[in-house]
């Protein structure tokens, strides 16, 4: 119960920072000041805050619960292909983003592209998908939050709890902050769980006598030796998750944080830094998820392995249910905080357990607060809500928009037991990197149209139903899904724009071009 | 420190294109596929040792590209 104390201390912690920025602001807060910090962010709190914004639960939890089952594999596939792609997509596109938001006063990514291809029902689709997209990731938030406290208390809070627990501080920051009280809470947490990696190694290294004998005893094992190296996957399907960080950019909570610049040369910063940031926080993670494979001391972690190997001996007549729950049993999400309970004291195991809930916050109030940014901004303002009831009722109506969106995603929080892995990359992710052609065609290609961009919206939406419903039916050649989504919705996007007429002159050269 | 823009010739901009798509491929590194030794620093399998040394390679290759490529014209565009 310690541990949870600690963490009841950092969440009132974060909450009175959200508070202060608040109260800090100014006095009455216009929509622009609201959603985007009166575009007034400086470079620190800019590069800490966009980097917390993109790690997640997955960062801490996911990330080792992946390690833990499928070795050092995890951190190609994810940590060192995002820290190359991520950074470029922020120098190439998110820089424009900041520029035109600058010039025409945009705060959100639809109303650049409506403006761009002068549509308007098209734009409001675009909303619709990346809305809809976004949910789920809001949801895997809530769902690592309440598995993180069950875990870090030892099961003392249940995990109904521990999620409606994250979910009212984070909103209760963001309801009064915005993206002022989001972005400062967001630069502390992320100086607060990259600090988290490497003290939980230096801790759990200690503790178990140092990690060259636990890598030995890996290799000494045929059963865990393969974790140390990538043989139990294919090269085609490596190279595939070289796609998944295209989806960064085109998050709007991501694309909407690009506008929250002062200036440009913050982009500059953020993308030297954010390779740093992302081998800082996501090396010990790795590390740490496939060295739990020797550490069979600890009882919950015995408990795991003796699960997988029941699961690798299991005959194909073991019932449905068993297996389920052998895999539950399996899963490695929770290793980080079993191996901190086992292996730290336990007020430092609380300690860093307040690293865990950071991860675990900082892209779900983002999250949010852009889900009612373009609530507001694309649907409620753009059909004329804000030019009959005025700026302040905007606001409020934003603030409501976060109070629901945080109850509905606590309440799907509750009812999805699903491996907060497997969630995020089934529906967010894939869906993300194929819509991202859509916005480098905006600012990259004057001939693009808002039908092209139609075009791939409509097949993003099919291709990731069909994802969700068929998994297999779009893994070809043994590539995942976003290879194929991103290459069509690339395909898509020039043969109808070619196909359709090119937007006017004036349009254009509203953007720079010349005319068509 | 402000970045003063400057003009790309053809050539410098092939240079840049080449250099980021081969760091893009120094990724799928199959050279270390099957390898967990030599653990560097006596713990870290060859293959993580490489890819964290690739974030540190995307840095520089970042730097390169903010500080020889950058966007200064969006700055101006900005302001009009």
């Amino acid at each position: 119960m310690i541990p949870a104390l600690f963490v009841f201390a950092y969440l009132a912690l974060i909450l009175y920072i959200g508070i202060f920025a608040w109260r800090g602001g100014p006095g009455r807060v216009g929509a622009e000041d609201y959603f985007l910090a009166g575009r007034s962010l400086g470079p620190v709190v800019f590069l800490l805050s966009l980097f917390g914004t993109n790690m997640t639960a997955f960062t801490i939890l996911g990330s080792a619960g992946h390690a833990f089952t499928n070795g050092i594999v995890t951190f190609g596939l994810m940590a060192s292909a995002s820290a190359f792609v991520i950074p470029l997509t922020l120098f190439f596109v998110g820089t424009r983003l900041w520029s035109l938001g600058k010039r025409h006063g945009f705060i959100t990514p639809v109303q650049m592209l409506r403006d761009r291809w002068d549509c308007s029902h098209i734009g409001t689709v675009i909303f619709a998908l990346q809305a809809a997209l976004l949910v789920p990731y809001i949801i895997i938030g809530v769902v690592g939050g309440g598995t993180a406290l069950r875990a870090i208390s030892g099961g003392f809070v249940p995990y109904w709890l521990g999620g409606a627990i994250v979910a009212l501080v984070v909103m209760a920051y963001v309801f009064l902050g915005g993206m002022r009280g989001t972005a400062w809470v967001n630069a502390f947490q992320t100086v607060l769980f990259l600090s988290f990696g490497a003290a939980a190694f230096l801790i759990i290294d200690n503790a178990i006598g140092g990690f060259p004998a636990a890598m030995e005893a890996l290799l000494a094992d045929p059963d865990t030796a393969p974790l140390l190296t990538r043989e139990r996957i294919s090269p085609w399907y490596f190279f595939s998750y070289t796609f998944i960080p295209l989806s960064t950019i085109a998050f709007p909570h991501i694309a909407i944080f690009c506008f929250t610049a002062r200036r440009l040369v913050q982009f500059r910063y953020t993308a030297i830094l954010y390779p740093i940031c992302i081998m800082a926080i996501w090396l010990p993670c790795v590390f740490l998820g496939v060295a739990a494979n020797a550490m069979t001391s600890a009882p919950a972690i015995a408990s795991k392995l003796e699960a997988r190997q029941a699961l690798a001996a299991a005959p194909a007549s073991l019932p449905e249910e068993e297996r389920a729950e052998l895999h539950r049993r399996a899963a490695g999400d929770d290793v980080i905080p079993t191996m901190l309970e086992a292996f730290a004291p336990l007020w430092l195991a609380g300690l860093l357990g307040a690293g865990i809930m950071a991860a675990v916050m900082s892209s779900t109030d983002s999250q949010i607060l852009a889900l009612s940014t373009m609530f507001t901004e694309d649907v409620f303002t753009y059909y004329g809500g804000t030019a009959r009831f005025g700026e302040r009722v905007q606001v409020r109506m934003g603030r409501a928009f976060i109070v629901l969106l945080t109850i509905v995603a606590y309440a799907i929080a509750l009812r999805v037991p699903q491996n907060i892995f497997d969630l995020a990359v089934q529906y967010a992710f894939s869906g993300y990197a194929a819509t991202s052609p859509i916005l480098v065609a905006a600012l990259f290609w004057k001939r693009s149209t808002k039908w092209g961009a139609l075009a791939v919206a409509l097949w993003v939406m099919c291709a990731v139903g069909l994802n969700v419903y068929a998994p297999d039916a779009l893994s070809w050649f043994g590539l995942l899904p976003v290879v194929p989504m991103t290459i069509m919705s690339c395909l898509l996007m020039a043969a109808v724009s070619l196909l359709t007429p090119p937007p006017p002159r004036a349009t254009l050269a509203r953007y720079g071009w010349q005319g068509p | 420190m402000e970045v003063r823009p400057r003009s790309m010739s053809r050539q410098h901009r092939l240079l840049w294109f080449v250099l980021t798509t081969a760091v893009y491929l120094l990724h799928q590194d199959v050279w270390f596929w099957s390898e967990a030794r030599p653990l560097v620093l006596g713990f870290l399998p060859v293959g993580l040792a490489y890819h964290a040394g690739y974030c540190l390679l995307a840095s520089v290759l970042l730097w390169g590209l903010t500080r020889f490529t950058w966007p200064a014209h969006l700055d101006e565009d900005a302001r009009r």
